[in-house]
């Protein structure tokens, strides 16, 4: 899996669940650049991620997640050993 | 599941997951009705609330949420300053989690560790009375999932010093305080927890990172539990369960096959069938009413009830019987009719997925679960939709299917009489009319709950509510009770006079329709008149309110001879005459 390729599909999770089309994800991104993406939505939006990739993200991941890229990454790792 | 598209309040509400509440949130709730609810938790709720007000919009009800911040419950409650009193909820839920309750636990020495459950029922106990001292509201506690630490082991189950042991104590302890306690329920988060598999209630890393401690899409079990709760308090209940039968009550087909080959009993997959009867008597023994609406020959359909020795259902337990071979949409409107009760109130059970849609098309309110194709997981799957939350349960309950089979007796004699009065003469009808007490509390307030077409106000009361009037002089109450040659009706009548200097006002007049066409609307009027002479009133005052169901008693005033005045109905006590009726009455218990 590319990196971009991963993160475009993660923009389509997002702009779903924030119910926001105009959400575009980078590998820089925070949660502080996009607008509904809080504390509560990100419980959503991980299940989500989970769900679609069929991995569990481990609790210390989740909290030490810095931006979408790092994410993307994890996905990545975790899809390729699954 | 598929989600019925159409009629949303009415139809079956099936699990959704939590995005997709959320989603519900932007929607539109300006039409339906508000309902105020507190949650208190001692862990975040914040899902709980977006789930459940998700779910109102499902069921046509705007929950109108206050969220106090974590940990507050204690302070919320006992301080009666707090943001909750100034909030005034109709229902305050009380979450107390299962990883709070192990910490307090643990923190305990051996001494304490044995009455834990006991310390904390009179918390819970405290809290209750406190509410229930300063708010008038419904309390809704969630119980406990019955987790093993796995400190004991099994052993847990032979020793008071283990959490399990404790944690079972605490919710058999809540089941008792919610028998004695009118205003309080119980949402069964550990029963949905057994149900479910802790796996799926609980998400190590949304608790470890956000110390929300259930999944995020196992809120929408909990959240529709309380909804149901909520539901049922505001008269959203089930009253009747309508039957198909070959394939739905027993495997096969009675007209092709013969009642010595259908399944049921240890005929092939007959257990399947055999447990899903039993389950239906079992509701039909609480008071939910059961008939069957099939294609067949009636003396066909009707044989297995009679002569097969594996039936579970017998000809007593159906209350209304119908096979023929017209559609099915005007038998159900047929059955409907017999049992005078809404569409919203009635379940219907058919492997059919033909008639299930087409019935479905013609009548929006009714629920119709989409049956699994597989007769093995019927009951399985019934149990887990929840359809038959109730509020309260009465003893006439159980007596209902047999009222309905008397007046199916009573229609056939009805045609035989060519006069109505030659026949309400020989039903030798007899009424004991009483004021609230203590033993006809509950079916007092249950019938205001339920009664939606006879009811000329339609102002719901609950049994706290009527237990307030009954003491209050500015009130006069009456119960009406009948009886003829058929059988006993039970309590079917009730009237609520407010007295204001010369007036008596009807605050409420409701009746089961079950007692129509027989004179009791004269007999009650005549009732209330002799009470107000009596008492030296002057006027009897009437209001009609319309409600979407409550058509039948428009003109019921204007047909009692009440002027309209001043906005209101109003009837001279002094120049009352007693209406002719055929209804004696024996006791005249009001003061």
């Amino acid at each position: 899996m590319e990196i971009n390729e991963v993160i475009s599909e993660m923009t389509k999770i997002w702009q779903n669940i924030l119910d926001d089309d105009a959400i575009e994800l980078k590998s820089e991104t925070t949660a502080k650049d996009v607008e509904g993406w809080d504390s509560l939505t990100n419980i959503q939006l991980i299940v989500a991620a989970e769900k679609k990739y069929k991995i569990r993200f481990s609790a210390s991941e989740i909290m030490n997640f810095a931006n979408v890229g790092e994410m993307a990454e994890t996905i990545i790792r975790k899809s390729a050993n699954a | 599941m598929a989600i019925m598209p159409i009629f949303a309040q009415n139809a079956v509400i099936p699990y959704m997951e939590f995005s997709n509440l959320r989603k519900n949130l932007k929607k539109d709730f300006s039409n339906f009705p508000v309902i105020k609810v507190a949650i208190l938790g001692d862990t975040p709720t914040q899902l709980l609330h977006q789930a459940l007000r998700g779910y109102g919009y499902e069921t046509g009800f705007s929950f109108d949420i206050y969220d106090s911040e974590y940990d507050q419950i204690e302070r919320q409650i006992m301080d009666t300053s707090s943001e909750l009193y100034a909030f005034q909820p109709e229902y305050v839920i009380i979450f107390e989690a299962n990883q709070k309750q192990a910490s307090q636990f643990y923190s305990n020495d051996a001494n304490a560790k044995p009455v834990f459950a006991d310390v904390k029922l009179e918390h819970f106990t405290d809290l209750v009375n406190v509410l229930n001292t300063y708010l008038s509201c419904k309390i809704i506690i969630m119980n406990i999932p019955e987790i093993n630490d796995g400190v004991y082991g099994n052993y847990a189950n032979k020793t008071d010093l283990s959490f399990l042991y404790q944690l079972r104590k605490l919710n058999f302890g809540l089941m008792d305080l919610a028998r004695h306690i009118k205003n309080l329920f119980i949402a069964d988060v550990a029963a949905l927890v057994v149900e479910y598999g802790w796996q799926s209630a609980f998400s190590t890393s949304t608790y470890t990172n956000t110390g929300i401690v259930f999944d995020i899409d196992f809120w929408p079990l909990i959240a529709k539990n309380i909804s149901d709760i909520i539901l049922s308090i505001h008269g959203k209940f089930k009253k009747a369960v309508i039957l198909d039968l070959d394939n739905t009550l027993w495997g096969g087909i009675i007209g092709d096959d013969g009642i010595e080959n259908i399944q049921i009993g240890e005929l092939g997959i007959g257990r399947a069938y055999t447990e899903f009867q039993t389950w239906l008597k079992q509701l039909k023994e609480r008071g939910i009413i059961l008939a069957v609406c099939s294609k067949n020959f009636e003396h066909i359909a009707m044989e297995p009830f009679e002569k097969h020795p594996d039936m579970v259902l017998r000809p007593h337990d159906i209350a209304v019987f119908v096979a023929n071979w017209e559609n099915k949409v005007d038998n159900i409107k047929h059955i409907q009719s017999v049992l005078n009760i809404g569409f919203d109130s009635i379940v219907y059970l058919d492997d059919n997925p033909f008639e299930r849609n087409m019935v479905r098309e013609a009548i929006a309110e009714i629920s119709i679960p989409e049956l699994p194709e597989d007769p093995s997981e019927y009951l399985s799957f019934l149990r887990s939709l929840n359809l038959f939350e109730t509020a309260a349960i009465t003893i006439e309950d159980n007596e209902r299917t047999r009222q309905y089979q008397e007046q199916a007796k009573r229609a056939t004699l009805q045609k035989a009489y060519a006069s109505e009065a030659g026949f309400l003469e020989s039903l030798d009808m007899f009424c004991e009319i009483n004021s609230f007490d203590r033993f006809n509390t509950p079916r007092v307030a249950q019938l205001s709950q339920r009664s939606n077409q006879f009811n000329l106000r339609t102002i719901r009361y609950t049994e706290q509510d009527i237990e307030r009037i009954s003491k209050d002089k500015d009130y006069a109450t009456f119960t009406f009770s009948l009886e003829d040659k058929f059988g006993n009706y039970g309590l079917t009548g009730v009237i609520i006079l407010q007295k204001k200097n010369d007036t008596a006002f009807i605050d409420s007049w409701f009746m089961s329709c079950r007692v129509l066409k027989r004179g009791m609307e004269g007999f009650m009027l005549n009732a209330i008149a002799t009470y107000a002479r009596s008492a030296g009133l002057t006027y009897i005052t009437g209001e009609y309110i319309p409600t979407s169901k409550n058509e039948l008693v428009k003109n019921h005033y204007q047909e009692l001879g009440f002027r309209w005045e001043d906005g209101l109905w109003m009837l001279d006590v002094e120049k009352y005459k007693a209406k002719k009726v055929f209804i004696n009455n024996q006791d005249y218990g009001n003061k």
